[in-house]
């Protein structure tokens, strides 16, 4: 029994999701792999074979990976999958992107969002945007899955000394290509693996009110700044930082939610954070319901309040 | 060019669905059902291509039980032009709708399927990728803007970080993710205009597909609840329990 996990990476650095799907794959047994599928990735596959509990590390290199293009990369995947019991991606938009096209390729049901693993073939995961949980029994010959990352603690970054091993790249599918992305610049930690998040809803009332309100803050605590569906909507903030359901999940060590009601959508997205602030003028807003600390206050007084405060 | 659009139903997104005390699922019997939004979404893109003349005929697609018809007449009151359900009572896992919108393209030939990024239900956000394996056809998920062609569509793409764009040539499959646009409202004119359009029914055997569930679902439980704290008077008491009682500052 193995487990191949797919890793996630911008060719220059191993993404953090990769070591808590690393996690998953340990606690199902067996040994561990790691396919660095890129361009120019010797670097993240040199990272993938120092973390813990890997065991080997498979690095196809070819300029048709260098974008993570799902034909291409879900190719690469079906190429060595023939050697593993388990498939594991991490549940980010590439893991998902791509894990579906190869357990169709494989005729197997997927796995999507695991958050639990209870053996080698039973797991659990969210539905209902979090409102139940499933235990599921996946007992076809391979287990393809995507990881909840906030479900598992990251595999040790060092500590390991897996063999890497060079494996051909698959050709082009030639039926898709990359155009041009715009990858927003910021010295903020990534959102889904912050210590603390400041996120902000649409009662921020503008995207100048949402960055001057919120920005100082989150430079005081060295937080990544999150969104409520209905703020990323009016245009408050980036599509990329919305937090909930269908937006980004996370679980930091603190949540401060200001001026968001908590609609189910969203609690779907924070809940399982370790500490969370909300500061709302509202005091029956659902946020409540779910935060340590509550403060019934109109924001734009509050929020300067805290900053000098902290 | 013909676009496929499937749609699902689902239990409406304002409801909180209550778990079942024996274990077996979720209570969705009197509970509202309501199009899946992410389809809605893909139907309104359809109905805009087709509106900008390049789509000629959009046609929706349900896989399930037959109070799935109210779902498609939806479908047709936002724009699209006829319907087929799948009829089948088996519980539907994406690789078994996957496999039956395959034998729907295969006969019908689109050069578009646009999908819902995912449903609200069961979170799995896998049917338009598993139908692009299967069909051996390009994908582009999570979409925020499409631009179609005569032979390829030019797609943008919500990814960690920020956006990508994509070019595939068609036929290719698209799931929609939640800034594509806002859906049209549906007006009683065009509910009315959608009783007429044609509903076809059929069932996965007449498209030779076996949809029995890979995934077994050993039990549904309640996640762990998460209590209220507490109300805190002003910023300063917030800002010392969060430096001495709850340390994460």
């Amino acid at each position: 029994m193995t487990t191949l996990v797919i890793a996630e990476h911008d060719n220059a650095v191993l993404k953090g999701s990769t070591l808590n799907t690393i996690t998953a794959a340990v606690q199902v047994g067996g040994d561990v792999h790691v396919l660095v599928a890129g361009a120019n990735a010797a670097a993240v596959a040199t990272a993938a074979a120092a973390v813990a509990g890997v065991s080997k590390v498979l690095h196809a290199d070819s300029p048709v990976l260098a974008e993570g293009l799902a034909e291409n990369v879900a190719a690469q995947v079906l190429a060595v999958a023939s050697a593993y019991s388990h498939i594991f991606f991490p549940a980010t938009a590439a893991g998902k992107n791509v894990a579906p096209r190869v357990a169709a390729k494989l005729d197997v049901g997927q796995l999507s969002d695991i958050s639990k693993v209870i053996s080698a073939d039973t797991f659990e995961r969210p539905i209902y945007a979090g409102n139940a949980i499933a235990t599921v029994q996946c007992s076809q010959a391979v287990k393809v899955a995507t990881v909840r990352t906030t479900g598992f603690d990251p595999a040790a970054a060092t500590g390991g000394s897996a063999a890497v091993e060079t494996v051909p790249p698959v050709a082009d599918s030639g039926k898709s290509s990359f155009v041009g992305k715009e990858i927003a610049r910021n010295d903020r930690p990534e959102l889904t693996a912050a210590k603390i998040i400041v996120s902000g809803g649409r009662a921020m009332g503008s995207s100048d009110k949402f960055n001057e309100v919120l920005t100082p803050l989150a430079d005081k605590l060295g937080a990544a700044l999150g969104a409520s569906r209905a703020a990323v909507d009016a245009g408050y903030a980036p599509n990329d930082w919305q937090v909930g359901q269908t937006g980004k999940i996370v679980a930091p060590q603190l949540y401060v939610a200001i001026g968001i009601s908590g609609a189910i959508q969203h609690l779907a997205g924070m809940k399982d954070s370790k500490v969370i602030v909300a500061i709302n003028k509202d005091e029956e807003a659902p946020i409540f319901s779910v935060a340590d600390y509550g403060l019934v206050a109109d924001l734009f007084v509050a929020v300067p309040e805290l900053i000098m405060a902290l | 060019m013909k676009v496929l659009v499937p749609v699902k139903r689902v239990v409406d997104y304002n409801v909180k669905v209550r778990v079942k005390s024996d274990g077996t699922g979720v209570d969705i019997a009197n509970v509202k059902m309501s199009m899946n939004p992410f389809d809605e979404i893909a139907v309104e893109e359809a109905v805009r291509l087709k509106e900008k003349g390049i789509v000629t005929e959009i046609i929706a697609v349900s896989c399930g039980v037959t109070q799935c018809q109210e779902t498609l007449r939806t479908a047709m009151a936002i724009g699209a032009d006829r319907a087929i359900l799948v009829e089948t009572d088996v519980e539907l896992q994406p690789l078994a709708v996957a496999k039956l919108l395959k034998a729907l393209v295969d006969k019908e030939q689109p050069g578009l399927v646009i999908l819902g990024k995912q449903a609200i239900d069961d979170d799995c956000n896998q049917t338009g990728q598993m139908l692009a394996a299967l069909c051996d056809l390009p994908q582009a998920t999570f979409a925020s803007k499409v631009e179609l062609g005569a032979d390829s569509v030019s797609v943008t793409r919500e990814v960690d970080g920020g956006s990508e764009t994509l070019k595939l040539t068609l036929p290719a499959i698209i799931t929609t993710d939640l800034r594509l646009n806002e859906p049209r409202y549906v007006t009683l004119p065009n509910i009315m205009k959608a009783k007429k359009k044609t509903l076809e029914v059929i069932k996965p055997d007449a498209l030779g597909v076996d949809v029995t569930p890979r995934i077994k679902t050993l039990k549904v439980s309640e996640p762990p609840k998460r209590g209220a704290g507490v109300k805190v008077p002003d910023v300063a008491t917030l800002v010392a329990k969060l430096k001495n009682e709850a340390k994460v500052i």
